[in-house]
Order: structure tokens, then sequence, then C-alpha cells
């Protein structure tokens, strides 16, 4: 109903109380409409937010009372490497995942609608396959007898089987093809929309290919680049499923950590404390972006 | 055909092959070790081979024959459906309050319903786990549903939300102006229409359970332990070669699944 109160209301067909009244009215239906999000926000209240809120008191208690005891034992070395091979492991496949990402983008963005959508297709598929599932694939080829260290060594490439697996490089290896989707879909999504105008108006001003696609086409693509890089980079702090199995116990992530705390020492309040520091660096990242390209579009439109 | 120009400023497609080349590996990086796994999941020797020396049905029948796994995939596809039921019906409402709300209160309640999505889900697991536990509501099918219809949750609010986005709400306005009230007016007219980013979301919200790991690792054991669960302790003392049959049946599935919601999304909404 709201749409055409406000139709009759704008049009001034109504008098002037009766204007003020279906207002009013108009109003409180809209108010009246998010009750329907109630639902919803009560799961997420329930699951989501007082869980989260606990485990910041958690991590600020222990039996005498409020103390910062578990945030400074996080200054032990041991939890400082495990911070710093998250960082290592994250900036990695980030690298990674932009190096691939970004000319898979591009292609597609160029190509004909059909094989546009079957590289798309490509794209969503280990979106849709269980992290699980591609996570196993990788643990079966890069093993010691996988088929990587076998057809390596069938074309002579090797003598002796890599270490492929149980170390850091297996672990970048199927991070990075977990996370390559997340790169591809909002490039390509910006790329889309980058007409091929601006790159004919810099030939036609004398830039090289090479020029015009760096000076023009890479600046352009940028939203889509900062929310690839963003999202990759954050999922893999937090990520554990794929470095917990890849890794073989031999490269800790912070995720990890925590798991571990939680469920084999039950440590409650080092658990929560490394919680609190990984969704502080996580928003952090987020809302630091999110200042920075706020303030680029500002740029822009001036 | 190579010596045509592949972009508008005359670039040959022999000048770019390279680039058909490391798209093409990049394909073949991003498919081909999941599609892998189907005929490997086929051979009779625990270290699984590419191809299979001999062919059999050995960890297919371990699959189906273990009470244990049979328990555990009950568990998860009893969870993915209450979860699939659970957050499309309230994640559809919460997308049409927002949609007629239009105000600065649905800003906020959209950023908190988006939440999940923002929060590591590591930090979700143990904060649940954690707040669970004195509520036993741990180790239960409930607890378990619970946790991840709020992961499936901004998933279905995304894709109904896009769906409104096309769908003229005037409609629904005429059916309540010949007197259907606001329900039937939204069932039979409004819902109809939005049909398909409904049905998107429901099966996003069904893999989202079906896959997921974290959370269930900590909050799902004893009898009510999910499939990915056992998967993922089973790969983390030994390769199991059954788990090669299990994942082949989830990578047919996902397939499935891909299929049904791309011919959702490409037949015309209106």
């Amino acid at each position: 109903m709201t749409l055409a109160l406000d139709q009759i209301a704008a049009g001034g067909t109504a008098s002037g109380a009766n204007e003020e009244a279906l207002r009013r009215q108009a109003h409180g239906e809209r108010r009246s409409m998010l009750a329907l999000t109630l639902p919803a926000l009560l799961l997420v209240g329930f699951v989501v937010l007082i869980p989260i809120a606990w485990l910041f008191w958690l991590s600020f208690v222990d039996k005498s009372g409020f103390t910062l005891i578990h945030y400074q034992r996080l200054l032990h070395p041991t939890y400082l490497l495990t911070l710093r091979t998250t960082f290592e492991l994250a900036f990695t496949v980030t690298v990674v995942c932009l190096l691939l990402g970004y000319p898979l983008a591009y292609l597609a963005s160029q190509l004909p609608r059909r094989w546009a959508s079957l590289v798309l297709l490509c794209v969503l598929f280990p979106f849709w396959t269980s992290l699980l599932v591609r996570t196993y694939a990788w643990l079966v080829l890069l093993q010691r007898r996988g088929l990587v260290n076998t057809w390596l060594q069938k074309l002579g490439i090797i003598e002796e089987p890599l270490r492929l697996v149980h170390n850091f490089t297996g672990t970048a290896i199927g991070m990075t093809h977990i996370m390559l989707p997340f790169m591809v879909l909002p490039l390509y999504a910006t790329m889309k929309t980058i007409s091929e105008d601006y790159m004919r108006a810099a030939a036609n001003l004398g830039a090289s290919p090479i020029r015009a696609f760096w000076q023009i086409y890479v600046p352009l693509s940028f939203p889509g680049l900062a929310a690839g890089l963003i999202v990759v980079f954050v999922l893999s702090l937090g990520f554990y499923v794929t470095p917990a199995l890849l890794g073989g116990g031999r490269v800790m992530m912070w995720a990890m950590q925590i798991e571990r705390s939680t469920t084999v020492y039950a440590d409650w309040g080092a658990a929560s404390a490394m919680g609190v520091v990984l969704l502080v660096i996580t928003l952090g990242i987020l809302w630091l972006v999110a200042k920075l390209t706020g303030s680029a579009k500002l740029g822009e439109a001036r | 055909m190579l010596r045509q120009p592949a972009t508008s400023t005359q670039i040959t497609h022999l000048d770019r092959l390279w680039l058909y080349v490391l798209c093409g590996l990049v394909i073949v990086f991003l498919i081909a070790p999941t599609l892998l796994v189907i005929p490997m999941s086929f051979s009779d020797s625990r270290y699984l081979s590419f191809p299979p020396e001999s062919w059999s049905l050995r960890w297919y029948r371990a699959y189906f024959g273990s009470l244990e796994w049979r328990d555990a995939t009950v568990v998860s596809l009893q969870a993915a459906f209450l979860t699939t039921i659970v957050a499309t019906v309230t994640g559809t409402l919460a997308a049409y309050g927002l949609h007629l709300a239009r105000s600065g209160a649905g800003r906020l309640v959209q950023v908190a319903l988006t939440l999940p999505m923002m929060i590591p889900v590591i930090l979700l697991a143990i904060g649940i786990f954690l707040f669970f536990a004195p509520l036993e509501l741990n180790n239960s099918l409930s607890g378990l549903v619970l946790a991840h219809t709020v992961l499936a949750l901004p998933l279905v609010l995304i894709s109904v939300t896009a769906g409104f986005k096309s769908f003229d709400m005037n409609q629904e306005m005429v059916a309540r102006s010949m007197g259907a009230s606001r329900p039937r007016a939204f069932l039979t007219v409004t819902l109809p229409q939005i049909r398909n980013s409904v049905i998107s979301g429901a099966l996003l919200a069904f893999i989202t359970s079906l896959d997921e790991v974290v959370i269930g690792l900590l909050i799902a054991g004893g009898d009510k332990a999910t499939l990915t669960r056992r998967m993922f302790l089973a790969l983390r003392d030994e390769i199991d070669p059954t788990i090669a049959a299990i994942s082949s049946l989830l990578i047919v599935l996902s397939i499935v699944l891909l299929a049904v919601s791309q011919y959702f999304q490409s037949e015309p909404r209106d």
C-alpha cells in the first residue's frame, strides 16, 4: 500500500490534514514491515552476537576477575610464530590468486557469451564442491606416491619424489585452489563494466597496448581487484580446514591454534583471546579498506 | 584465424596466445583435481592411482557397508534439509521486510544479518561451542541446524533481495486492492514471480550446511557426527580410500545442484 499512498500524497489530491495522516500511516506500515526480519535477527542474535560477546567476556576474565593474562600469553614466541606463518600464507595465496585470477577474469570478460559462461561455470564448479573434497583431492594428488610425483618421475623431470604435502608448499597450493574463485568472480563483474571505448581512445591517443593496459585498464578494474584481494586475504587469515589437512601439523595457522586450545587443552581463555585478535584483525582490514575505497570514490567524483 | 584481431585495439589472437594457454592451465588447475577423484575412487589399490591399475567398487562397498558412515550421512542430510527450510523461510521473510521497509533501521538490520559472512568461521565455531555447552545444545541436531542456518541466512537474503529488485511491487498492491490479504497477495502473486531466486537461495543453503566442516567439528560429536566431521577426522589420521568414494558421490551431487541452480538462473524472471 505504501507506494500508492505515497503517490496520492505526492500528487496533492488529499487535503493537508489527510496528507499528514496518510504519511504517518505509510511510515508506520514501513516500520511494521521491519518486524518481518525479526525471526532472522533473533537467530543471528542467538547464534552469532551472544556467543561472540560471550567470547569477548571470556577473554578478559579468569578465576580472580578481570585480567589481561590471556592476551599477555599470546606474546609467547609460539603464538607469534603462528601469527607470522598465518600472514605469510595468506599473503602468498593472495598474490598467487591475483597472478592466476586476473588473466582469467580478463579473458573471460572479453570472450563471446557462450565461451564466457563456460569459463564461469568452471570457476563456479569448485564453489559448489565441498571444501573438504577439494582438499582431499590435493592430498591424494600431492602425496609421496601421488599422481603429481608419479607423472613428474615418469617424465624424467625429477628422480626422487618431491615433498609436496604436509608442508608450506602443499598448503599454499590447496589454499590457492580454494580461494581462486573468490578472486575471479568480483574481478569479472568489474571488468564486464569496463567499456572497450577507453582502450580504443587510449590507442588513438598513441598509447601502446601495454601502456594502455597499465594506465587505463588496470585502474578501471580497481573496485573488483580490491574486493577480490580483501576477500581472499581475509578468508585465508581465518582458514582452518585446508591448512589443517595439507599442513599435516607442520604448518600452524592461527585458526588451528584456536581449535587446539579449545578441544585439546580446554583453555578457553586463550582460545577466546586468540579469537578476539583474529576478529579485530579481520574487521580492521575490512574497515580500513572500506575507508580507503570510500575516499577513493570521493576523489573520482571530484 | 590466429592473425585476426582479438580486441578493438588490433591485438591479434596470436599476440595473446600466451593468455589463452595460461587461462587454459588455470581452468585445468581449477577443475581437474576434483574431477580426478571420481575415476580414482574406482581403484582397487590403497594408493589411489590414476588411471587405476584395476577397477573395483571396493571403496563404495566399504562406504555403504559401514554403519558409522551411513549414520553420519543421515545426520548430515537431516541437518541440511532442516537448515534449508529454516534459512529459506526466515531469509525470504527478512528480504521481503527489508525491501518494503527501505529505512535507516533497515540498513542496520541488513548489516546485522550479513554479519555471519564477515566473521571467520573458526571464531563462530568456538563462540557457539562455548555458548551452547551450558545450554546442552552441543551434539544435538537442533544446535547443528541453528548454527548452519545462521551461515546460510545471508546467502538466502542476498539471493532473494536480488529477486525483489527485478519484481514490480505494484502487482502485489493491485492484488491487495482487490481484497487479497497481505499474506495471500504475497503467496499467490509475489512468491511465484521471485521463485527462482528463492530456489537459488535454498540450494545454496543446502550445500552450505552439507559441506560445513569447522562448526560441525566442534559441536557435532557423538551420534550426531556429520559426514564432513567424520571425513575430516579420518583424513587427519590417514588417507582412507573410502573417502574417495564419498567424495565422488558428493561431487556428483554438487554438479547436479550447480546444474539446477544454473537452470533456474537462466530462466527469464518475468
